[in-house]
């Protein structure tokens, strides 16, 4: 209890400080480095509202979940609300969420942490998923549910939830026929949403087709979020996605605040191959893999916020450390980064960021999983590739294990009876069963020995 | 010197083939997979002729040193009446000469070779002692180490060290664990009472010796004259086979474990050549009843087959949200009209009649195939099922390591080609034929032949007119081998679609 009483003091002080200035956090152990003192959290202004926006936002689908004794997962709440209060603590302001993420579970658990706060501290963002249902009754449920679930009467943003796929005619069907966006329009009226954009993944005819009806006067769009980062900037492949920095220059000619998704690529900006690595550190050395692809995305003025769906304080921790003391990349290190880049394609990793939208496959295949444990391996350079190779058996031994370690036999790839089921809900359009063969043959290659 | 030797021989011996039946990751086998192969039964079993030579004429010229030393289930007791012989003095020196029980002995000898020729294999496998031993440590131990294996991978998996490699622990058969905990029970207490009652009174390896040991050119012989009739070698006599009244050993029983050698204080014992040194008259022993020695009473147990045939219970998620697993039914074995026996093994017959049930082979097997029948025709003795995984084709481990020949040796490249078992499909069940019902979406799933390890299942069109048309799996005969690998990833569960009923001759 007294401990608990401490705690809320020091917070309290901590928020008093100086807005901004990072006041230490008196709950940390005096043995540990002190929170960095910078300049404070970078803040962007939306133009259209003048909200005043953290650079960096928290995205809330990747938060830790425990397992319950009857195998089912819930959201470690006590782990949310300590991540929740010190990102609040240290400036960032912008939650993103949706009824979709973490089994259905994130947006009452970002209730839970935000509800804490007062209201006016923070922005929140949350989205119609109706990917399964998009009848008018579903959807209204969906969006009236959100209220409930985050603890409050009005959304700061609003997203139609991954739209592109399938071009302006899915955007239709999903949002227009079912009446949706007219019905949105007027809540936005009634000062229930305060900015109303979409989430893009797709191609750039989808993307052009969905600015037109902005040009056209059909639809004004307040903000638009995009999958952005240095590979995406220009590597990507055009079919699932969209060079970034295409879409970049778009919003930016209309004066659209962007929000970006993934500027690591679900973690494996976060820890990329070795060789790229060691580049990057030679340049920064006290500076994180993650910082460069935040530093990246921020150094575009356009971008009003940079989401990171983080699980743990570390990586809190690491990104506003690098959003405090923000430095935004010179030319030269641009060039840098577009090289790191171009290294970085020429692994055979999969395209997947660990979104878990694929999920649950009906046949129990740890979809994320596989993909996760085998780009780790070619990252890591622990991918053995042919007999010839000198330490063949100990890779083959290590790869094996670690299989079986990070996913259960069952769940693994050999089980996927290819349904494809999971195809339509993937926003990286990877060809989920095709890849799962791969990496199943692979994995029997090196079974029998 | 020489109790010093054998003691050194016999825990090198007992620890070895214990270790061997300990590890589940293979690594010892290349080391210590011999010590298997000279077990005497699995020896007769095997035909192996070199072996059984090897031991007759070991016996022939030294005794039953086997028992002392090769046999884990003698050194086994050997070590529980030794504890018990460190308690204190009397207590070691607890043994007396007692007549051979001739009728005990040599009935169930007898009834022993009738159960063989006849194939009772039950009792065949319940007695043979290494395979008794080999139970206790699969069924009995090897779970702990498993465990204990488990604890430290959990251990070290925090500590950021990933030495260990977690493995399952299951229960492989009851039958064989209720069996073995009787023999271990029942050993114990004979030992701890009586030294070495199991192996003269019981045991039928032990007698088959003991026709040998009889003639036997090197033995312990008492000088009479230099002997003051302390009687501490008959007490020390875990045999119970030295007779100081006559100055006599009976070596039908004496396993040459030396205690009375180095217990004889006035130099009168020696082990020696009896035909370089005229020893004293060897008197048989006058035939007395068989004195009642505790049988060892054992039960038959019924493992229900229950092979409930249900349909299988995949379904989608109702509401699309993001993450989470579905939840996947381990599976249930089908019945079998024949029973599976692993690749080597020349048919089912075969396996069945040379099979001692030592389980080195259950211990042994990395991907969870073996584990004992649950039919009271095979009791105790092994079959192979693909609940949990399938024969591999890289795997040849349990051929390389079976000491009675109930499985031979082959080579990955033979096993390619060793027809243990057909796949047959059930049409009603697989997935290709309703898949609306079951994933809402159409599937050629084709899982079974993607994975067959030599190519014998086939997805073909449904309808012969259409060839682009639906698919579903139809199963070479002539090429499946048996292995199991489609049943084992069939995504049907409970009971796959793809099922592998056994053959009765192999090849």
């Amino acid at each position: 209890m007294e401990r608990r009483e401490f705690l809320k003091i020091s917070g309290a002080a901590a928020a008093g400080a100086v807005i901004g200035a990072c006041a230490g956090g008196g709950s940390k152990a005096p043995s540990k480095p002190a929170a960095p003192v910078g300049d404070g959290m970078v803040m962007r202004e939306n133009p259209v509202s003048g909200d005043k926006v953290s650079l960096l936002g928290f995205g809330c689908m990747r938060w830790p979940m425990v397992k319950q004794p009857d195998g089912s997962e819930i959201i470690d709440q006590e782990a949310v609300n300590q991540m929740v209060d010190y990102a609040i603590e240290h400036g960032v302001n912008y939650f993103d969420t949706s009824p979709a993420y973490l089994q259905g579970l994130s947006e009452k658990a970002a209730g839970e942490a935000l509800s804490r706060h007062p209201r006016e501290s923070y922005y929140i963002a949350t989205k119609l998923s109706n990917f399964s249902d998009q009848t008018p009754e579903a959807s209204l449920e969906m969006y009236k549910a959100s209220f409930k679930e985050l603890k409050t009467d009005y959304f700061d943003y609003y997203l139609l939830h991954s739209i592109g796929r399938g071009g302006v005619a899915a955007y239709r069907k999903r949002y227009v026929d079912n009446g949706m966006v007219d019905f949105l329009l007027k809540e936005k009226e009634a000062g229930r949403i305060r900015n109303l954009g979409f989430s893009f993944h797709g191609d750039q005819a989808a993307f052009e087709e969905l600015i037109a009806l902005h040009d056209s006067g059909e639809m004004h769009w307040d903000f638009v979020q995009i999958e952005m980062n240095y590979i995406d900037w220009r590597h990507a492949d055009g079919v699932r996605n969209t060079n970034a920095e295409y879409l970049y220059n778009e919003l930016d000619k209309r004066e659209i605040p962007i929000v970006i998704m993934e500027p690591l690529l679900g973690g494996r900006l976060a820890s990329v191959p070795e060789g790229v690595a060691r580049q990057m550190k030679v340049r920064e050395p006290d500076l994180s893999i993650a910082s460069w692809a935040f530093r990246f995305c921020g150094t575009y003025p356009r971008v009003l916020c940079i989401l990171s769906g983080m699980t743990s304080m570390e990586p809190l921790e690491d990104n506003i450390k690098t959003f405090t003391s923000f430095k935004p990349l010179t030319e030269e290190e641009l060039f840098f980064l577009e090289q790191m880049a171009v290294q970085i394609k020429e692994y055979p990793l999969v395209n997947c960021t660990d979104c878990k939208y694929c999920m649950p496959c009906p046949f129990g295949i740890d979809i994320p999983g596989i993909f996760k444990h085998y780009n780790t391996a070619i990252t890591e350079g622990t991918y053995a590739q042919s007999k010839e190779q000198e330490d063949y058996a100990k890779l083959r031994r290590q790869y094996l294990m670690s299989y079986d370690r990070a996913v259960p036999r069952l769940r693994q790839a050999d089980h996927c009876v290819g349904c494809g089921i999971c195809l339509p809900a993937c926003p990286q359009s990877i060809e989920i069963p095709a890849e799962l063969r791969k990496i199943d043959q692979y994995v029997e290659r090196l079974r029998e020995g | 010197m020489l109790k010093k030797l054998r003691r050194a021989l016999a825990v090198l011996f007992w620890a070895g083939i214990t270790l061997l039946l300990l590890d589940f990751s293979g690594a010892l086998n290349h080391w210590l997979g011999w010590m298997a192969k000279v077990q005497f039964l699995p020896a007769v079993m095997a035909l192996n002729l070199a072996v059984i030579a090897l031991l007759v004429l070991l016996t022939l010229v030294f005794g039953r040193v086997y028992c002392s030393v090769i046999c884990p289930l003698g050194v086994y007791q050997d070590g529980v009446s030794g504890f018990r012989g460190l308690l204190s003095k009397k207590a070691r020196r607890r043994f007396h000469y007692r007549k051979e029980h001739k009728w005990l002995r040599y009935g169930i000898w007898a009834l022993f070779v009738i159960a063989i020729i006849a194939g009772v294999h039950a009792f065949v496998v319940i007695l043979a002692p290494y395979s008794a031993y080999g139970r206790i440590i699969q069924s009995i131990f090897q779970p702990v180490v498993v465990w204990g294996n488990n604890l430290l991978a959990a251990w070290s998996e925090r500590a950021g060290n990933y030495a260990f490699y977690p493995k399952e622990a299951w229960l492989r058969s009851l039958p064989v664990l209720i069996t073995a905990a009787v023999t271990l029970v029942v050993v114990t207490i004979l030992a701890w009472k009586g030294g070495r009652t199991y192996c003269n009174d019981i045991c039928p390896v032990g007698t088959t010796l003991s026709f040998f040991s009889r003639f036997s050119i090197f033995r312990p012989v008492i000088d009479a004259d230099k002997c003051k009739n302390c009687h501490i070698c008959e007490h020390e006599c875990k045999a119970s086979c030295i007779d100081i009244s006559t100055h006599t050993i009976d070596h039908t029983r004496c396993v040459d474990c030396f205690n009375c050698i180095s217990a004889c204080k006035f130099d009168a014992l020696h082990y020696q050549n009896r035909f370089l040194h005229a020893a004293s008259g060897l008197g048989r022993k006058d035939k007395e009843e068989a004195e009642k020695s505790p049988s060892t009473g054992r039960r038959a147990f019924l493992v229900g087959a229950a092979a409930a045939v249900g349909t299988a219970t995949l379904k989608a998620a109702a509401k699309k949200t993001d993450g989470g697993f579905a939840e996947i039914l381990p599976k249930q074995a089908p019945e079998r009209e024949i029973p599976l026996t692993p690749p080597g093994s020349k048919s089912v017959k075969d396996f069945y009649t040379r099979c001692t049930a030592c389980q080195l082979c259950v211990a042994e097997c990395p991907n969870d195939v073996l584990r004992a029948s649950g039919s009271l025709e095979h009791f105790l003795q092994p079959e192979m099922s693909y609940e949990k995984g399938y024969c591999r084709p890289e795997c040849t481990r349990c051929s390389e390591l079976c000491p009675s020949g109930a499985i031979t040796r082959i080579t990955r490249e033979e096993k390619t080609d060793y027809h243990i078992g057909l796949a047959s499909v059930d049409r009603t069940m697989c997935i290709t034929e309703n898949p609306a019902e079951q994933v809402g979406v159409s599937v050629d799933c084709g899982l079974c032949a993607r994975h067959c390890p030599v190519g014998a299942i086939l997805m073909v069109p449904v309808d012969p007119d259409d060839p682009e048309g639906r698919k579903h799996p139809v199963v070479m005969e002539d090429l499946c081998i048996g292995c199991g690998a489609c049943e084992n990833l069939c995504p049907v569960r409970p009971v796959s679609a793809i099922r592998v009923n056994g053959r009765q001759n192999h090849k």
